[in-house]
């Protein structure tokens, strides 16, 4: 599912880099993860507003960066054998310590960030379901503040990034149980245009 | 004719109110020492009311778990009024408690309400009341008769006619989910949304006077913190800074509200001015996660989580920030805390063998009791009469609401079908 996700996302983006008009006086929307990516917009939401997240805003940011730097570079970010292209970093419960087989994948975005000092990367935290929900939040901030203070000892600056956590509030998994749980302590990387 | 039965309860299952999903209280054990109660059926002269206002008191009183009411054909007689009651009769059935009314239209409109509780060994009434209230105000109202009946048998102020607040999340069929922050009566019956949104919605908290909620929305891609108006909905944003926005807790006089923001690089308390826009930094401590703070009931400390020693566990600070006092030693894991409205108890989630269970600790000897067992119990938050628990926990892999005595014994569960429901939060009694 999520290499159909990620096929998709590559193809968008593609397509996407041929367009070079496309959204770019857009301001950035907040939403990043690909899972809200077909969100259904006629849902009646009360007093919600500037809520409106559409998923072509979502293809777009990921996108933008492409358009703005140029394909070679999109290229290099998308590439399935870069390091570059694990987007997302697991962590041990409670934990908001790197893992040592998550150390590479970091030193490549750490450099891509610092030959790219235009691009800006948002780390969202997020954690399993068990505990508070209030501590979670806070967790996932510290997991997504602990990439930023490696990816940033190793060449990237502070303004390059945007920090956000989820708790418990967005699993990557339904589920309860390890499988699940696993799953879900992570911190993903996404570029967002600038 | 089982047949005849079985269509029946198929079309009812498809008639559209079933849409509107009512959290459905059941009792799941502990009433053993229940208190009998006898309630007859209110009178009415000619039609029918559009509430069967003894029903719901009957439903009240016995959700409380503290009463047990009598089964309608063990009443031996229909009073209305004391003139037709027939006490020595009554005493057969050891039942102390007798209520008694009627409900007559005035001018199909309004109703004129009368109820009547009698000890029935002394043959004298307890209380006794008279009320008119338009048809909309019958539920509410008969909520406030089992709110008298409760005071007057048990001494302590009852919580019927209170309010849930509470999220849920509903799945999309493209497997995205709808957030809703929902209110309903104590009953879980008149469930209204107030708050739906396509990010998650977090931790309701009232306002001391029940007439606003603040709340955690991520409707801007980040964890900020809102006031809403529950009568007219005007709502707004009062934390957007960078970072987490969070946490938000109403102090008891209403005028501030403790909140976690990591405007600092850290999670911190702060202690929100509402009426200035003031922020007043509570904690510093900026290795640690300090969150989720409550106030104690004086108004002047604050209850909240921090890991500073290692691992999640409660403490008290003075609200105008000083020495972290820890209050929480037994179990690895101690959050989400709680206090009872009278500042004795502190209900946290409390971890033994790697599972959360709803906990209350004696603030005065520190003594800790367990008082649920599924092991995936989280968000307690008080009774506002300090009677129960109510909290958040997992039935068959979905979120659903439960509630539990402070002493342990008496349990209930609040399903809902379809969504997953968590997040609860008592509202305070109306005044």
């Amino acid at each position: 599912m999520k290499l159909v996700k990620l096929t998709a996302i590559l193809l968008a983006i593609t397509w996407l880099a041929g367009c070079s008009s496309l959204g770019m006086g857009k301001k950035d929307t907040d939403t990043t993860e690909s899972d809200v990516v077909v969100e259904d917009l006629s849902a009646q939401s009360l007093g919600v507003d500037g809520e409106n997240v559409s998923g072509s805003d979502l293809g777009g940011a990921e996108a933008r960066v492409i358009v703005g730097e140029d394909a070679y570079q999109g290229n290099e970010l998308n590439d399935p054998a870069s390091p570059l292209s694990n987007r997302i970093v697991y962590f041990d419960y409670d934990s908001s310590s790197v893992r040592i087989q998550d150390q590479a994948t970091l030193t490549a975005h750490a450099a891509y960030l610092g030959t790219h000092p235009n691009v800006t990367i948002r780390l969202i935290g997020h954690t399993d379901e068990r505990g508070s929900r209030e501590y979670n939040l806070a967790l996932g901030e510290r997991r997504a503040l602990a990439i930023r203070q490696i990816l940033m000892l190793q060449g990237a600056s502070l303004e390059q990034f945007q920090v956000t956590s989820f708790g418990e509030e967005r699993p990557a998994v339904e589920g309860h149980d390890e499988g699940a749980w696993a799953q879900n302590r992570r911190v993903e990387l996404v570029y967002v245009g600038r | 004719m089982t047949k005849i039965w079985l269509t029946l309860i198929w079309l009812l299952a498809f008639l559209p109110w079933q849409a509107q999903a009512e959290l459905v209280i059941e009792i799941t054990g502990g009433t053993e020492a229940a208190l009998p109660i006898a309630i007859v059926p209110f009178g009415n002269t000619g039609f029918a009311p559009p509430e069967d206002i003894s029903h719901v008191i009957s439903n009240d009183l016995a959700r409380s778990g503290r009463f047990a009411p009598l089964p309608q054909q063990d009443l031996i007689s229909q009073p209305h009024e004391k003139a037709q009651i027939n006490f020595q009769d009554w005493r057969l059935l050891r039942s102390e408690g007798l209520l008694v009314g009627k409900v007559d239209s005035i001018d199909g409109e309004t109703y004129q309400v009368q109820f009547q509780l009698f000890d029935v060994y002394k043959a004298q009434q307890l209380v006794g009341k008279r009320y008119q209230v338009p048809a909309s105000g019958l539920r509410r109202l008969a909520h406030q008769i089992a709110d008298e009946v409760y005071q007057a048998l048990t001494g302590e102020v009852g919580v019927f006619s209170t309010r849930l607040a509470f999220v849920t999340a509903i799945k999309n069929v493209d497997g995205t989910k709808r957030f809703a922050l929902q209110v309903s009566d104590s009953d879980g019956a008149n469930p209204r949304t107030v708050l739906q949104s396509k990010q998650p919605i977090m931790s309701p908290n009232w306002s001391p006077d029940g007439e606003r909620l603040t709340y955690v929305s991520f409707e801007n891609g980040n964890a900020e913190v809102f006031i809403q108006e529950m009568t007219s909905g005007r709502r707004n944003s009062v934390a957007a800074f960078k970072g987490l926005n969070s946490a938000p807790s109403w102090s008891p006089d209403g005028k501030k509200l403790a909140l976690t923001l990591s405007k600092a690089g850290n999670p911190e308390i702060y202690v929100l001015e509402l009426a200035t826009g003031n922020l007043a930094r509570v904690t510093h401590n900026s290795q640690a996660i300090d969150t989720e703070a409550v106030w104690m009931p004086n108004g002047n400390e604050l209850v909240f989580t921090s890991d500073r020693g290692g691992r999640p566990q409660i403490y008290k600070v003075p609200a105008i920030g000083g020495k972290a006092e820890r209050l929480t030693f037994e179990g690895s894991y101690n959050a989400s805390p709680d206090i009872s409205p009278d500042g004795q108890m502190m209900t946290m989630v409390h971890v033994q063998n790697g599972k959360f269970y709803i906990a209350v600790q004696d603030l005065t000897t520190g003594a800790v009791h367990v008082l649920t067992d599924t092991g995936r119990d989280e968000s307690p938050s008080f009774a506002p009469n300090g009677r129960m628990i109510l909290y958040a926990t997992e039935q068959k892999g979905k979120g659903v609401l439960a509630a539990v005595s402070v002493d342990g014994r008496i349990h209930q569960r609040l399903g809902e079908s379809g969504s997953e429901v968590r997040e609860p939060a008592w509202s305070p009694i109306r005044k």
